[in-house]
């Protein structure tokens, strides 16, 4: 039909989305973002036994200008909030962030004037991960789910096409204190 | 103490009686705490809503204190205002008007060398009238492992302590931190800002009065106050 049936075995055919967004995935370059016990599972997820080196991102760079994920590992108190927004400034495009462990989620137990109730009031959140800490498999899951947004995310017109469209379910979607049922 | 008002089953009275209960007279009660978290009325539902802590203040000790304890209170003497031995601790209470003083003397008079002063934490007791913000100080001396406590308070209405930090230079974050959590002033301090709360924070978060904060969180299904605007379960 198309070029597909001229080509010689050997060669593929990919969007430019696809391509992108495989070489992104595979070579994903943490920021050291140790605030509390989370970041003691965080190290643990680069040591030699669990091995994030399988995935192509076992070296943490100390400088926000050479990563591309911030892992938000622990709770962000009044005071670190600006101090982490401006690592996130600091953070080349493109960029993401993951909010690991229940604290930096939603402020978890700490329900007081002292901690910021969920980082993704100072920073974009790409993806949470619960957790009191969670353990360095539920890390490594969470990171491969976010593996699997980077491969499948859009450029250019499809990109806003589809900020259209989410934002049209986001104001379609009913609010948490609307929903009735179970407290869960 | 006799065998008669002896529980058979405590042995461990004999065995530490450092732990035995203060008796009666030997202390006194500056006030009562009730519940957690500051909640009233109802109660709150963290399981301690009936619980009831008095703020007790062990009495003034007397002379002879024992062992080393009489050696510090002679070379510090007139400066002292009052002494509590407390669980084999000793405290001296000084007003803070001879408190760089009694400083300078524990850490330079070779017969008591307090070289070490491991900070100074704040307490607030909002029912001791003209005395709500005290500032304990712990010094040990490595040459005569001796550890003693100097205590310090002040009204809430004028929070004003000399600075330690001349005479122990380690003082300097600690006493940052006391004013940060406490609100006590200390004069001379070369840099009395806040260390743990940002710059521009309102309050001072260690105070018994301070509210504990928090939002409300949302499920699906209903809402949960923060721990302190819970009302009991009925």
């Amino acid at each position: 039909m198309g070029i597909e049936d001229k080509l010689p075995s050997g060669v593929l055919l990919t969007s430019v989305e696809g391509l992108s967004g495989y070489m992104r995935k595979a070579s994903f370059w943490p920021a050291t973002f140790g605030l509390a016990c989370c970041a003691i599972e965080m190290m643990t997820s680069g040591g030699p036994k669990y091995d994030l080196a399988r995935f192509g991102m076992e070296v943490f760079r100390a400088s926000p200008r050479q990563a591309d994920l911030m892992i938000v590992a622990g709770r962000v108190s009044q005071k670190m909030a600006p101090v982490l927004r401006q690592i996130y400034d600091q953070m080349p495009n493109p960029k993401w962030v993951l909010a690991m462990g229940v604290c930096a989620s939603s402020g978890g137990m700490f329900n007081n004037y002292a901690i910021v109730q969920g980082v993704d009031h100072v920073v974009p959140v790409d993806m949470y991960l619960p957790g009191c800490p969670p353990r360095p498999e539920m890390l490594i899951d969470a990171i491969l789910k976010l593996h699997d947004q980077v491969q499948h995310a859009k450029l250019g017109s499809n990109r806003t096409a589809q900020i259209e469209e989410l934002e049209g379910d986001a104001l379609q979607a009913l609010p948490t204190s609307e929903m009735k049922g179970l407290l869960r | 103490m006799s065998d008669e008002d002896r529980a058979p089953e405590q042995p461990a009275i004999e065995q530490s009686p450092e732990n035995l209960p203060a008796p009666p007279g030997e202390i006194s009660e500056r006030g009562r705490r009730t519940g957690m978290f500051g909640a009233s009325g109802t109660g709150d539902t963290s399981g301690y809503g009936g619980l009831v802590a008095p703020v007790i203040f062990p009495g003034t000790a007397q002379r002879p204190f024992g062992g080393w304890y009489d050696e510090v209170a002679d070379a510090l003497d007139t400066l002292i205002a009052d002494v509590v031995i407390h669980r084999g601790e000793i405290t001296f209470h000084v007003q803070r008007e001879h408190l760089l003083e009694v400083a300078g003397k524990l850490r330079d008079d070779p017969a008591l060398r307090f070289e070490l002063c491991s900070g100074v934490s704040g307490v607030h007791y909002p029912d001791d009238r003209g005395r709500e913000l005290h500032a304990v100080y712990h010094l040990t001396s490595m040459t005569y492992n001796r550890r003693i406590r100097v205590e310090v308070s002040v009204p809430d209405s004028d929070p004003h302590i000399p600075s330690l930090v001349p005479i122990y230079p380690t003082n300097d974050w600690h006493e940052r931190e006391t004013f940060d959590m406490f609100g006590i002033v200390f004069d001379g301090h070369p840099a009395l800002t806040r260390i743990l709360m940002p710059d521009d924070w309102p309050g001072h978060p260690q105070r018994k009065d301070y509210p504990l904060g928090g939002i409300p969180v949302e499920y699906k299904g209903g809402s949960i106050p923060p721990p302190d605007q819970r009302r009991s379960y009925t």
